[in-house]
């Protein structure tokens, strides 16, 4: 077996032993089945199941991450499979550090399928090895990348714990702002679902529909879908594959094909909650209220900030100044409003604002949990249409 | 404005809330029995205290945190929409005009008529990166310099209603207070508390430098932007470019004519596309190909001696260098990137003269496309004059020729062609895929023979004096950061009170913890309890 091989198994076998964790975590969550005495101890053992199997599974990650580095010569985080799986890590490993901090299995609950589902979503992209290009030859992209991954990590970190003290809060017995965003957050991971089981769906199945289209500079190209075309690009005729679709198409200037995989996951996402909520017949997030009933609330607050405050200076030394030596290296300028250096900016002042509305505002609870869902939601842009989408020098990162 | 003299002697400043010194409160604070509000020790900030000038009101709005977030949020939202779009250096010499328009349609239109596609060094966007500046700098003022008076002036004895105010606070009645007192110290100490006696009193401090990080850290900031600002001051920042073909040498640009650089060579080299282990990557790439190195092979010059105008300049050699991407020559504060390239330019071009008639070669000549001589001499009686030259040939809105630019991209030719039959000679045109006789037909012409290509290098030179300020300022942020961050400034009061010592406690953040260790505390030198009065006012409340 060569060592990519090797490497892909690895984290073949870390993604199972986390999704397993999670079983655990859920198990751990308090049930009122037993008395108060039994049940703790009861929740103790499967929580310690719980982290144990969680740390092996890191064990295997990293055991990818250094096989992967070693048969491809470089750090693997260099494209978007690389770097979100390193994203993926970096959750569990400040997971598990947070966890040594407080140990409060509870956070596992929401940590570990975020951390499932980003190596997931990972795992759509192009698992090719890549040669560097000359731009990214430099021992910078092992400490600025991995840097700011870590930090990303742990500021995830901040969002589950915002996540879970908005789930145990927020008043569920009548409709409110609060119960409607908080429900548009969970749809939001349900459509990532989505979008993860339809790629895998219609690949296994070798689904295929190739376009050809007129595209913004009014040549004739080809688009190939790998889902079904409900959107179909300007003049877009279809020239082999599946003959499906489309039901209607966009001008040139939108890209059909992102815009087309985006409506499909929203759909199937919209679907999937749909049949949850006439499963549970109330909201998703009242249904699950109970289970995290036994939550000291101002430790998941503590816990919130926290990570806000390693976070944040870490992200500001990885993501700023040691970008900003390494853009002056390689690209002669230490700043060069590249979206991704703004986007970097722009995840560092949202986080400057949150620690001075904490430290000098006194905005705690509730106030601080929703700061940390948006903050986390900037730092998914970062990854997700920063690359994906807006054009940048960082865009080679697909 | 009148001082406040408290009645333990301390002068105050006219708006102090708690006496510097002894921590009595002043004014409506005194007639509270609410828990005392400890920010900025109940100093006299100048924001809180002088509101009626317009200068005392620019000096609120921009001390207030609630103003500075606000900035940051629009500046953060003013900095989001200059992604949507690329910005105009962006857009590789594209028509703005145009491009926006033609790649987003009317959104993009629109974009452009904002000037979103310069949206960083807009008026307003610098305008907003002042104004935060400036709230960082009137906030930080406005709470550090009462507060740095404040610390240093506070005794070790406070008043009654200081103490009996802080959140956390105990009373216990006991008569071996000296005992109580002597293990306190030692207690203290062995949490590495800083411990001072007056009067048989205690005070106790530790990480009182972490309320300065936020201080730090904003002054870092402040100066980095300073940083930022200083290279529009002449001198203080290079940035040039220079193009080199391969064999040439040129003076380096911004070097006062005293470096010289000689391209030896530009080289590209591609990944091994049999490569097993980047194969499949490679194959995925649009263009089949990844590059894997940039180099300039390079020798640096330096000029001795005086520059006489007219004469060649006397070059000693510095160093060899092969400068790559993510590795530019440093010299004498300068930096030479590797930064662009062109492949296969036109050097000269060789030409052969004819007569029709008979297909008679009369001869051959070369022209330096950079360098053309007026006249080249065949044979005897046979020339070639260049009587214009168009080095980037295109027609202009007038249908005449010209050339768009200086670099050979597209050379065109006026020759006048001598004979002994025509020794007052005859024009041709000759450009690139074209021929023509523009004053009537000729007895002889030009035929294009051959090009000669030569590769070039693009670098870019750059010399930045601010760089050292931007680190000075960015290693003060972090060290800032860090230090207001990880440590919390812990106070712990004990007075003796007739028969009772009392306790109190005071952290500015960390509350959980601090609580802790004064519990500990208590509790290891034979103190009650202390409690946590806010804690046991919101439990009376529910």
């Amino acid at each position: 077996m060569d060592m990519e091989q090797l490497s892909s198994n690895l984290l073949l076998a870390a993604f199972i032993l986390y999704l397993v964790s999670i079983f655990f975590f859920a198990g751990a969550v308090s049930r009122k089945k037993f008395s108060t005495e039994k049940q703790l101890a009861r929740n103790e053992k499967w929580g310690r199941i719980g982290i144990t199997i969680t740390i092996i599974g890191f064990l295997f990650h990293l055991g990818y991450f250094f096989t992967r580095w070693i048969a491809s010569g470089h750090i693997p985080n260099s494209n978007m499979f690389e770097y979100t799986t390193y994203f993926g890590m970096a959750i569990v490993l400040a997971f598990i550090i947070i966890h040594f901090m407080y140990k409060l299995y509870v956070l596992g609950v929401v940590a570990m399928p975020l951390a499932v589902l980003t190596i997931a979503y990972a795992s759509v992209f192009p698992k090719d090895i890549q040669p560097l290009i000359p731009a990214l030859q430099s021992k910078w992209l092992v400490v600025h990348v991995s840097t700011v991954a870590l930090a990303q990590g742990i500021l995830a970190i901040s969002f589950v714990a915002g996540l879970l003290y908005l789930l145990k809060s927020v008043d569920q017995t009548a409709k409110s702002k609060e119960t409607f965003w908080l429900e548009i957050v969970l749809y939001s991971l349900i459509s990532v679902a989505a979008f993860i089981l339809l790629t895998f769906g219609f690949r296994i199945a070798g689904y295929e529909t190739t376009f050809q289209y007129i595209d913004r500079d009014g040549q004739e190209a080809e688009i190939v879908y790998e889902l079904p075309a409900l959107i179909g690009p300007n003049q877009g005729k279809i020239v082999a594959g599946s003959e499906f679709g489309p039901l209607f198409s966009v001008p040139a200037v939108i890209d059909a094909g992102k815009l087309n995989t985006l409506t499909l996951s929203l759909i199937v996402g919209l679907v999937l909650y749909v049949l949850l909520r006439l499963i549970f017949k109330q909201r998703i997030a009242a249904k699950i209220q109970p289970a995290f009933k036994n939550i000291n609330l101002e430790l998941v607050d503590e816990i919130g900030f926290r990570s806000i405050a390693i976070g944040f200076p870490l992200f500001a030394l990885g993501g700023l100044v040691f970008g900003m030596i390494w853009a002056q290296i390689a690209w002669t300028r230490f700043w060069g409003w590249d979206p991704k250096e703004v986007w970097a900016l722009i995840t560092f002042l949202f986080y400057a604002a949150y620690l001075h509305l904490r430290l000098s505002k006194g905005w705690h609870g509730t106030k601080s949990a929703w700061l940390a869902v948006i903050g986390f939601i900037i730092i998914i842009f970062n990854l997700v249409v920063v690359n994906l989408i807006l054009v940048g020098l960082h865009s080679y990162a697909v | 404005m009148k001082d406040i003299i408290c009645e333990c002697g301390h002068k105050n400043p006219y708006g102090t809330i708690l006496c510097e010194s002894c921590g009595k409160p002043f004014g409506e604070e005194a007639n509270s029995n609410e828990i005392l509000n400890m920010r900025y020790e109940g100093s006299a900030r100048r924001s809180q205290t002088y509101k009626r000038t317009i200068i005392d009101k620019i000096w609120n709005f921009f001390s207030s945190v609630k103003v500075g977030v606000w900035i940051i949020v629009i500046v953060l939202a003013a900095s989001a929409i200059g992604t949507l779009f690329p910005q105009e250096i962006y857009i590789q010499g594209a028509s703005p005009e145009t491009y926006y328009k033609e790649q987003y349609g009317i959104i993009g239109e629109l974009y452009y008529k904002l000037g979103f596609h310069n949206l960083y060094s807009s008026w307003w966007y610098i305008l907003l990166l002042a104004a935060m500046a400036t709230s960082i700098i009137i906030a930080s003022l406005d709470r550090f310099i009462p507060l740095y008076r404040s610390l240093k002036n506070q005794r070790v004895t406070r008043h009654d209603s200081f103490l009996k105010r802080q959140r956390i606070f105990g009373i216990t009645k006991t008569d071996n207070a000296d005992e109580i007192i002597g293990k306190a110290k030692t207690e203290l100490e062995k949490k590495r508390y800083n411990v001072k006696e007056e009067n048989g009193n205690l005070f106790a401090e530790k990480n009182r430098f972490s309320r300065w990080g936020a201080y730090v850290n904003h002054l870092g900031i402040i100066i980095f932007l300073v940083g930022c600002m200083l290279r529009f001051f002449p001198g203080m920042y290079i940035d040039e470019s220079l193009v080199l073909r391969d064999g040439e040498t040129k003076v380096i640009p911004g070097t006062d004519g005293l470096y010289y650089l000689k391209n030896h060579e530009f080289i590209i080299e591609l990944y091994d596309e049999e490569d097993e282990k980047f194969k499949g990557a490679i194959e995925k790439t649009d263009e089949g190909m990844v590059v894997k190195n940039y180099q300039t092979n390079a020798t640096l010059y330096k000029r001795v001696g005086e520059v006489v105008p007219g004469k060649e300049p006397k070059l000693q050699k510095v160093k060899d260098y092969a400068i790559r991407v993510n590795d530019p020559l440093k010299f004498d504060g300068y930096k030479l990137y590797q930064s662009s390239y062109r492949l296969n330019e036109l050097v000269s071009m060789t030409f052969e003269m004819e007569r029709k008639e008979d297909k008679q070669k009369i001869g051959t000549f070369t022209v330096d496309l950079l360098k053309p001589e007026g006249t080249y001499e065949l044979k005897k009686g046979y020339k070639i004059e260049i009587l214009d030259y168009f080095p980037d040939f295109a027609f202009n809105e007038k249908g005449e020729p010209t050339t768009l630019s200086k670099a050979p991209n597209n050379p065109a030719f006026i020759f006048r062609m001598y004979s002994p039959e025509v020794p007052d000679g005859e024009v041709s045109f000759a450009a690139i895929g074209q021929y023509l006789e523009p004053l009537g037909e000729t007895k002889y012409k030009v035929n294009f023979n051959d090009v000669e290509t030569t590769n070039s290098t693009w670098l870019t030179v750059r010399k930045d004096n601010t760089l050292w300020i931007l680190i000075v300022g960015g290693a003060i942020f972090m060290i800032g950061v860090i230090q207001g961050m990880y440590w919390h400034h812990h106070r712990i009061w004990i007075k003796r009170k007739n028969d009772e010592l009392w306790i109190a406690g005071h952290t500015n953040k960390g509350w959980f913890a601090f609580k802790k260790e004064i519990v500990q505390l208590a509790d290891a030198i034979g103190l009650e309890k202390p409690i946590d009065q806010l804690e046991a006012k919101q439990s009376r409340k529910n």
